[in-house]
């Protein structure tokens, strides 16, 4: 069964559309960069998979079940978690394990179980250590992972990041984008990255485009890379290797095709020093 | 600056207090309080003095930070006993070298000021035993404490559950908002915004530009929240279960028996002694 199979959706705010006939299916443990300029409908189609929008047309299935029904709405939040962009506005208690204990808690976990939860959920994003701290003492980057953490805590097979590096520092950045990266590999996570970081973007397994209100582009993230005019036109640019990459070709250093990161840009570099 | 300012300050520390039941807690709180209304005299002050000295060693809690607690009401208080020793007393006015204490309708009794005094008394004890109980109980458990002593009232559906959430919330997002409202006032006087000079009204009027974006963040906030809380599947009080559970121990047993015999002591000042001032 497929994670998420999104067939003819259709949306708007009011009058106002933003997405129409969007195809997507995902597969259980995939990890999809959802990219598009600002306004492109990225927020709205997260917001559609987990269940907080319902569909105007088509319709949504999480694991075969759709959002329009209302009974498997909850279903659907729990195994699909969201975290947001800022987060402050994510932590609903002043003590971390308390915050953690809130999802579980909302689906009547029995109280036994919901320590094992939280326990588990703080080693998946390593903060053991701050499992009694108070979240508005941590750093951004531990925050995020906290919020991730309260989305594990429901123990979803599916994780929404809707732009959840954003507000970070570079440090705070990496530390979240290795939590998520170690839960796709090690816990088959599905995930779901919205980001404009397209350094992010080179590390997913797929990369999906949305531009006019439905997806555009739709493969690995370095076919989307290659699209050159393309790209632009949706509001994406390249991987700084990429374009470092293709600077230096276009200025008589010429490099092979396919540089997406600092790594293989550092070798091709090297290699074509050595050669001359 | 602002950020350290939170609510009650809890002190985290893990003392005899500290680990009593909040519930128990909340309601010594109020039985303490009561007591302190019943204490006609300065004797009954007494045991009320004693239990505040055995509390606070028992909380682990410096004394400093007992006191800092009082520093806040200052003003309150000082405001209060003069306003008690020139309006509150009646009988004999007070004599300096033969110079009566009197000035219209103004006039400085004794009993007025022995009034003031015990009225400073009174909020300053009441002030030191309620800041014990912020001082050892975590906002959380606060919450939990009044919710489950609220608990009852669900059944004339009076939405405690709710209550004890936003309590939560609220609390949560204090420290939060301080840094916000931190950060506007800075980007305010950054830009040339005067917030320290001129009269009441125009430091006022200088705070509306202060209000307006912290207004506006907090609302773009409980939006986020809402969304938040909805993904990690909050649907109200039903069928949920609770992650912590209360306990009374035998910490809470000999609470009630100090407390209990500090009452009796206050009772028994009330009624038999006659009143000594
Ligand atoms: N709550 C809302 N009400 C009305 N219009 C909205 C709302 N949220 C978003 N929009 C509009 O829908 C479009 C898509 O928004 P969004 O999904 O947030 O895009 P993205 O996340 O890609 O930046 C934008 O034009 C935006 O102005
Ligand atoms: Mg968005």
């Amino acid at each position: 069964m497929n994670a998420i199979e999104i067939k003819a959706l259709g949306f708007s705010y009011g009058d106002v559309p933003v997405l129409h006939g969007v195809n997507l299916t995902v597969e259980q443990g995939e990890s999809v960069c959802l990219l598009g300029r600002n306004g492109s409908g990225k927020s709205t189609l997260a917001r559609l998979i987990n269940g907080l929008l319902l569909p105007k047309e088509g319709e949504v299935r999480v694991f075969g079940m759709s959002s329009a029904d209302k009974d498997s709405l909850f279903e659907i939040r729990k195994r699909a978690g969201m975290v947001f962009q800022n987060p402050d506005n994510q932590t609903v208690a002043s003590i971390v394990e308390d915050d953690l204990a809130f999802g579980p808690e909302n689906i009547g976990v029995p109280p036994e179980e919901i320590g094992e939860r939280i326990t588990e959920a703080l080693a998946a994003v390593g903060m053991e250590a701050y499992r009694r701290s108070t979240p508005t003492r941590l750093s951004g980057g531990q925050k995020q992972r906290i919020a991730i953490a309260g989305e594990l805590a429901l123990r979803p097979d599916i994780l929404i990041l809707d732009e959840s590096t954003s507000m970070l520092d570079p440090r705070g950045r990496k530390e979240v984008m290795n939590v998520i990266t170690r839960l796709n590999r090690e816990k088959n996570m599905t995930v779901i990255n919205i980001t404009h970081y397209m350094d992010e973007a080179v590390g997913c397994d797929r990369a999906v485009v949305l531009s006019g209100g439905t997806v555009v582009a739709d493969g690995s993230p370095q076919e989307i890379f290659s699209m050159g005019a393309r790209l632009e036109e949706y509001g994406l640019g390249l991987p700084k290797a990429a374009y470092i990459a293709q600077k230096l070709t276009e200025n008589g250093l010429p490099l092979p095709k396919g540089i997406f990161t600092a790594e293989t840009l550092g070798d091709k570099l090297c290699e074509s020093f050595q050669k001359d | 600056m602002l950020k350290d300012v939170t609510f009650g300050s809890y002190y985290p520390a893990r003392s005899f207090v500290h680990s009593m039941d909040p519930r128990f807690k909340i309601l010594a709180v109020i039985a303490y309080i009561v007591f302190i209304f019943l204490a006609k005299t300065f004797y009954a002050f007494l045991p009320l003095l004693a239990f505040l000295a055995v509390a606070v060693a028992a909380s682990r809690v410096p004394l400093k930070s007992v006191l800092r607690s009082i520093k806040g009401i200052i003003f309150l208080l000082v405001f209060m006993a003069v306003v008690h020793v020139f309006l509150g007393g009646n009988g004999d006015v007070v004599e300096i070298s033969g110079v009566k204490l009197q000035f219209w309708i103004f006039s400085i009794t004794y009993s007025g000021l022995i009034g003031a005094l015990f009225l400073m008394c009174r909020l300053t004890m009441l002030v030191m035993g309620t800041c014990i109980l912020t001082l050892t109980t975590a906002p959380m458990e606060l919450t939990e404490g009044i919710e489950r002593l609220l608990a009852p009232l669900k059944y004339v559906k009076f939405p405690v559950h709710e209550l004890a959430l936003i309590m939560s919330i609220a609390l949560r997002f204090i420290p939060t908002l301080m840094e916000e409202t931190d950060r506007i006032v800075n980007a305010q006087k950054s830009r040339g915004a005067d917030f320290e000079s001129g009269n009441l009204v125009k430091r006022v009027k200088a705070m509306v530009p202060v209000l307006i974006p912290l207004l506006v963040g907090a609302f773009r906030r409980a939006e986020e929240l809402g969304d938040a809380m909805d993904s990690r599947c909050y649907s109200g009080a039903k069928g949920r279960t609770k992650y912590k559970k209360l306990r009374l121990t035998y910490r809470d047993a000999v609470g009630f028996i100090v407390i209990s015999a500090v009452g009796a002591a206050v009772i028994v000042m009330y009624c038999m002694l006659p009143a000594l001032l």
